[in-house]
């Protein structure tokens, strides 16, 4: 029962991480090769507020918020380079974090920070916050995504030149993105941090950008419910095949590499393409 | 009245002058028509009004307000309609809601309050309203790529019209039409002037710019050539000489 909760756990932890980078490269379009970044800005705050006794609540929500603050000066920055060049660049933001962490001996260098204090909520309580975060960050999305808020994402990440002709204000959207993506990437990480209580520089490495990342495009970039399935099974599978684990930038690299090439939709697009819905019509509608 | 007041705009690239002090009035209600040959500097005038551009030196007065330093954004909310020379619809989206994100302008003023807002049948009837007005109503949900360019220039006026703004900046909106189309949209920004809509318009077909004009700005080689009415202008050797070259006018007469 035990191993259970923890998959479980571990599921709707990288549910919430994946969620959080389908905001910034789904909806709004934005690649990030960075995300694991922000994951370790919530995980290291909130793990070393909850050892000098802070609750960890308390500790959750600053992590959240301190990730998301982070988030929004790396879109400041980020505000004129596009496509590639912000692959780029939230690539570095990646490796500036991990360079930074492994230097520094308040947060446990290379180290990193163990004996990371229990919750006290216990295995099925800890189980309980984190889906009953998975469901809220998916709602927030389906919120989004039904809004103008989310329309208006879908336009800018097609085209943001238009999307300024139509008096748009294509920062600030595109800003609101990044806090609200960094900080959930945040609320990710501390929940990450108390739920195996020892996290190292290595745990935010690159590689787990791209495991975020492949989730995202594999489950379908802007699909909620393509990106949930796809991280719930993506999460499991390396602790399941160990040998998945050893290999985990290979496979991810390559079923990356093969959903762009054969379905850019992913497993949404893909099942779209196989079960195809007539879209709402609405001048039809209108006319009747 | 004065809408629009351009005062001694210059824009240059790299050393290349675009623009040379050039001044111009776009007035309420009018049509205004922007020629002269390729390179002349028309796009970029249109850019320096839009914003995509910033002009190296000159004023740009809408009604008294200078919007020189204003973001492109927000010179759209603040009335400046323009339609690009080459239509860029959004693919995944249908035509009417292509228009309809334009449309709901007021729903995505405030960025965070509108996660909030989720009607969109208001502005999707709206739109429906507009797309109806220049004559394709009937490919309301059809995506971009399965329409032809004369549905979509119509669809990008439509889009900009949405806006409800003061004034319609068009660049060459005729462009690629053929003869029919082209006189059929040109009959179209007739109505939209005849209800009011104030336009300033670049257009190359020179026969339907004289017929729908009130009138001309005359561009060359970063300059103002010439400035009045429609039939007076194109008589002048001067313009004359710009679009055909020296020594070929008495042909063209």
């Amino acid at each position: 029962m035990g191993y259970e909760i923890s998959l479980l756990t571990v599921m709707g932890i990288s549910i919430i991480g994946s969620l959080s980078l389908n905001l910034i490269t789904g909806f709004c379009g934005q690649v990030s090769l960075g995300h694991a970044a922000f994951v370790g800005i919530g995980a290291y705050t909130a793990s070393l507020l909850t050892k000098a006794d802070t609750s960890f609540f308390i500790a959750l929500l600053a992590g959240t918020l301190l990730a998301g603050t982070f988030g929004v000066m790396v879109g400041l920055a980020s505000l004129r380079v596009r496509h590639d060049f912000l692959a780029i660049t939230t690539m570095g933001v990646n490796f500036v974090f991990l360079g930074v962490v492994r230097q520094q001996e308040w947060l446990g260098g290379e180290l990193g920070v163990s004996s990371i204090p229990d919750t006290g909520l216990g295995k099925l309580g800890f189980l309980a916050l984190v889906l009953g975060s998975v469901i809220l960050v998916a709602l927030l999305s389906l919120q989004i995504r039904r809004s103008w808020m989310g329309y208006v994402f879908e336009a800018i990440s097609e085209d943001e030149d238009t999307a300024r002709m139509l008096g748009l204000d294509v920062s600030r959207y595109k800003l609101i993105a990044f806090a609200l993506g960094t900080a959930l990437a945040g609320l990710s990480g501390g929940l990450y941090a108390h739920h195996v209580r020892f996290i190292f520089p290595d745990s935010f490495a690159f590689v787990e950008s791209i495991t975020l990342l492949a989730m995202v495009v594999i489950g379908g970039n802007g699909s909620i419910i393509g990106v949930i399935i796809a991280s719930a099974l993506l999460s499991v599978l390396p602790q399941w095949f160990q040998f998945i684990g050893d290999y985990k930038l290979l496979l991810y690299g390559s079923l990356l590499f093969i959903v762009m090439r054969f379905s850019p939709g992913g497993l949404s697009g893909l099942t779209q393409s196989l079960f195809p819905k007539s879209k709402n019509s609405f001048a039809l509608k209108e006319n009747q | 009245m004065k809408l629009l007041d351009l005062r001694n705009i210059s824009v240059s690239f790299g050393g290349v002058n675009a623009l040379e002090d050039v001044s111009l009035n776009l007035n309420q209600g009018e049509i205004l028509g922007l020629i002269g040959p390729n390179g002349a500097g028309k796009t970029t005038m249109l850019r320096v009004i839009t914003g995509v551009v910033q002009s190296n030196k000159g004023e740009i007065d809408l009604e008294g307000q200078m919007i020189n330093n204003l973001p492109i954004h927000a010179r759209v909310r603040k009335g400046l309609g323009f339609a690009q020379q080459l239509v860029r619809p959004f693919q995944e989206m249908t035509l009417v809601e292509n228009v309809a994100l334009a449309s709901g302008i007021e729903q995505t003023r405030h960025p965070w309050r509108s996660m909030f807002r989720v009607e969109r049948s208001e502005a999707l009837r709206e739109s429906l309203k507009w797309l109806a007005m220049v004559g394709i109503e009937d490919a309301a949900d059809s995506l971009p790529n399965a329409v032809p360019l004369g549905y979509l220039k119509r669809m990008e006026v439509a889009r900009v019209l949405a806006l409800r703004p003061r004034m319609l900046l068009l660049d060459e909106p005729l462009a690629g039409l053929n003869q029919a189309e082209a006189a059929a949209f040109a009959d179209i920004l007739v109505k939209l002037n005849r209800q009011g809509q104030t336009i300033l318009l670049i257009e190359h077909n020179l026969a339907e710019v004289r017929r729908i004009s009130s009138r001309l700005v005359v561009l060359d080689n970063g300059r103002k050539l010439a400035e009045g009415n429609p039939e007076s202008v194109l008589k002048q050797s001067s313009v004359l000489e710009a679009y055909v070259g020296k020594g070929n006018v008495h042909v063209e007469n």
